[in-house]
């Protein structure tokens, strides 16, 4: 056992000494937080842009956004308004539903108990029971853009505590990795999919294209009122990309989510010195080298899909690589599940 | 006399209370209580009963959103449920606290003398006091343990003794509890939640504190530590977040400031054990287990358990890591071996046992099966071996047709069985739908043993919330009290 005896540093006692298993429900408590927010901005802002008679019109959209076209078909016949909505906030069978990653996050939070604040723990308790008992009464269209702000609330809520009460130790680097990398996953599929859905088919850069629609993007990304002030005329299709992948202020930019991942990972290596960062680190840096590097226009016509699609399996593979430095898997692993013992 | 007059002052609140016929720990205890408690009994009376049932509501509520509960499976859906709390305090005198105390540390430092022996020169079976077959015949005694010094001769660190009192308000010890007894959890977080409900309750009072538990126990569990270690590791180890005493095994950790780790985040490398953590494997000294034995290690116990730690049995065995408590404590807590607890603290300490039993009828003996089966209808049976409640045979409350069933399987099998007198057990006042009543109630002090042994200030109440019922458990319909050990 190498690292037994390769390892040097001064023991450091009690909770300092973070275990594996609370790294990686670290990071997947922050994503699943931050992928029902950024599910219910999407839901909201697909339920309030959609036009004319007929409600159905743009649900599609959501569902290619999460690559869910073979899964959402195979259970319903077409993609209304109220199947898609249902799917996405309801459906205990889709795990990408609200009520399914409610059900992760308070799995991953009861586990990390005994290491987040009392405070985090109610919250969550709460809201996951909420989440949980939303039934299909609850999602109609009249109440949808309430039930979202609600659920959008209570994610931020959820932040807001982290940020004011959890102990900042080695948990809270994992945590901010999982939120960022979940963030930057998240902004490159609204792109991917936004981008090649509103431009009609044959059209360039530039065409007149219907602007209504890209404002719902910036909306879907709370980004409207932050691009206004940066770009207050330059209301474009490659702006907007340009803004949601590059722009260094905007704290869901693709760039920001890189960097704030880099600046996690260097804290890991630097202060708690875990050095198994290095190789993950300089994969980051290839990234954020790759964005600053060209221009939006340069990545448009290079090809903008080729270049999400490279980001995401970048990003997974990172993801991959913090798993296997981290929490490596261990040789015959216990299933979640425990049995129950009596105990007297 | 005495307190008939009292309860007649104390009407308000109680004006309705039906003292029944048993000790009643407020309000029927045949003596002139202290001033504390006469006050908490003229403070309550003053409540009104909207505004004690509000202040119910508002402790439930709290506990919702703290997610104290317990698991109760059914099906597939775990269900958390809140344990019912009930916000009058059951009051223990300075004179009942230290009757207790020591009783509980004088049957702990019995306890462990009689593991040592019998997993060293069994001198207690050769001397004829303990029937050598009732120990090592035992499906508890662990042969892993046999030859095995463990640090300070302490196998049992962390002790449950249940108490209850009969109709004279004597304590008896209704079993013991030397494997991973449970509920500690809800004595601090009752008080807490006590405190700040009911705080014009407890003004003035001199009452002894319980939030030096995890400390308390961290400390214990650092002196146990193999020797040599400069700062021990200590770690709890959980079944995990399915196990129905999870959320105990979380405010441990809190409270201790210790992992809480599961089977797959510790390994075992040439006889030492680790911890697998973001920075690599980390050694762990002492470990606060709440797995059974039988899930410990899948190399020396159950072979399928998934729980466990491959190896750790033999590190244990190398004294490179201290569990705690020691394996194979049951035989010490089993309810055939309980039998004979008054003789074993007579052996080992010279010593009049402090807190006396409940007599108790052995039925794998002749003579206490004859007599089980004779007077069956006025006994407790109780299986050996079983926790929780379950199984049990309450003689005055059961049909003919039940008795009838009963003593066939007592007649098939009578080694599983002990029986006791039905005990007039002690009630304290309880919000109920219909009022204040007077329900069961039993105690649970815990005692944690290092290089000493010290007791928490109470323990645990529970209360039968079903009136007339006479079990406690929380698996069966059972609540919690605070309970209050006054100081003076």
């Amino acid at each position: 056992m190498t690292q037994v005896s390769a390892f040097t540093a001064p023991a450091l006692p009690g909770l300092r000494n973070l275990l594996s298993r609370y790294g990686e429900n670290m990071m997947w408590l922050a994503r699943y937080m931050e992928r029902i927010e950024n599910m219910a901005r999407l839901i909201d802002v697909t339920g309030s842009s959609v036009q004319g008679s007929n409600r159905d019109a743009g649900w599609d959209s959501v569902i290619r956004i999460n690559a869910d076209e073979a899964f959402f078909f195979h259970h319903h016949k077409a993609a209304t308004e109220q199947a898609v909505v249902a799917f996405y906030i309801t459906e205990s069978e889709n795990p990408d539903s609200i009520k399914s990653m409610a059900r992760c996050a308070r799995e991953n939070a009861r586990v990390l108990r005994p290491l987040i604040s009392t405070e985090m723990w109610m919250h969550l308790n709460v809201f996951t029971r909420w989440v949980v008992d939303l039934g299909p009464e609850d999602v109609g269209a009249s109440y949808l853009s309430a039930l979202c702000t609600r659920l959008k609330q209570d994610c931020q809520t959820h932040f807001g505590i982290t940020e004011g009460t959890l102990y900042r130790d080695q948990a809270w680097q994992f945590y901010s990795l999982g939120k960022n990398l979940e963030r930057a996953d998240q902004i490159t599929r609204l792109i991917d999919i936004k981008y090649h859905t509103l431009l009609p088919s044959g059209a360039g850069v530039g065409s007149d294209i219907d602007m209504s629609q890209w404002t719902s993007v910036l909306r879907s990304a709370a980004a409207y009122h932050a691009f206004r002030r940066v770009l207050p005329d330059g209301m474009t299709p490659a702006n907007i990309v340009g803004f949601l992948l590059k722009n260094d202020g905007f704290p869901r930019s693709l760039s920001t989510s890189l960097r704030n991942v880099y600046s996690a990972l260097g804290i890991l290596a630097g202060e708690y010195r875990l050095r198994q960062c290095g190789p993950i680190l300089e994969r980051v840096e290839e990234l954020r080298v790759t964005l600053v590097e060209q221009t939006v226009e340069d990545i448009i016509l290079r090809g903008l899909h080729e270049y999400m699609d490279w980001i995401q399996r970048e990003l997974r593979q990172l993801q991959n690589e913090i798993a296997q430095a981290f929490w490596p898997p261990v040789v015959s692993v216990a299933p979640m599940g425990g049995m129950e013992q009596m105990q007297d | 006399m005495h307190d008939m007059k009292m309860a007649a002052q104390a009407a308000g609140l109680f004006a309705t209370y039906d003292i029944p016929d048993f000790f009643c720990e407020l309000l029927n205890r045949g003596d002139t209580p202290p001033p504390g408690l006469q006050m908490v009994r003229d403070r309550l009376a003053r409540f009104d009963l909207t505004e004690l049932r509000r202040r119910a509501a508002a402790v439930e509520a709290q506990f919702y959103r703290l997610g104290i509960t317990f698991t109760v499976y059914s099906d597939r859906e775990a269900i958390d449920r809140v344990l019912p709390f009930d916000v009058i305090p059951r009051v223990l005198t300075a004179a009942e606290w230290d009757h207790v105390e020591r009783g509980v540390q004088q049957r702990v430092r019995a306890i462990n003398l009689f593991l040592h022996d019998i997993y060293h020169d069994r001198h207690i079976l050769r001397d004829g006091v303990v029937p050598a077959d009732l120990v090592l015949g035992n499906p508890n005694y662990c042969q892993a343990m046999v030859g095995l010094d463990v640090p300070g001769g302490v196998y049992v660190h962390i002790n449950g003794t249940d108490l209850v009192r009969d109709r004279d308000g004597r304590f008896l010890v209704l079993e013991d509890n030397a494997r991973t007894p449970s509920g500690v959890s809800y004595v601090l977080e009752d008080r807490q939640m006590m405190l700040r409900l009911m705080p014009d309750l407890a003004t003035g009072l001199n009452i002894r504190p319980v939030d030096e538990y995890g400390p308390r126990l961290h400390r214990a569990l650092v002196e146990v530590a193999p020797a040599g270690i400069a700062e021990p590791q200590v770690v709890l180890l959980s079944p995990g977040i399915y196990n129905a005493a999870y959320f105990e095994h979380v405010f441990l950790a809190r409270e201790m400031g210790i992992p809480l780790v599961e089977g797959r985040d510790l390994m075992v490398e040439d006889g030492y054990v680790y911890m697998r953590t973001v920075a690599g494997p980390r050694p762990v000294h002492s470990i606060y287990r709440r797995l059974n034995d039988d899930f410990l290690d899948p190399l020396v116990f159950n072979p399928d358990s998934l729980l466990g730690v491959p190896g750790l049995v033999d590190a244990y065995r190398r004294g490179n890591v201290t569990l705690a408590n020691a394996i194979g404590t049951g035989v010490a807590d089993d309810k055939a071996v309980y039998a004979y607890m008054p003789r074993i603290i007579r052996y080992y300490l010279d010593e009049e046992p402090i807190l006396t039993n409940v007599e108790t009828h052995i039925c794998a003996e002749r003579a206490g099966l004859e007599y089980t089966l004779a007077n069956l209808e006025q006994l407790v049976v109780k299986p050996v071996g079983e926790s929780g409640g379950y199984g049990l045979l309450i003689g005055p409350h059961a049909s003919q047709a039940e008795l009838a069933e009963f003593r066939d399987r007592l007649r098939a099998n009578p080694a599983n069985y002990i029986s006791q007198p039905v005990i007039s057990l002690s009630v304290s006042p309880t919000l109920c739908p219909a009022g204040v009543e007077a329900r069961h109630v039993d105690l649970r002090p815990f005692a944690v043993t290092g290089e000493s042994t010290w007791v928490l200030p109470g323990g645990l109440s529970r209360v039968a919330l079903r009136k007339g019922s006479l079990v406690v458990n929380s698996s069966q319909g059972g609540g919690s009290k605070d309970t209050w050990v006054l100081a003076s």
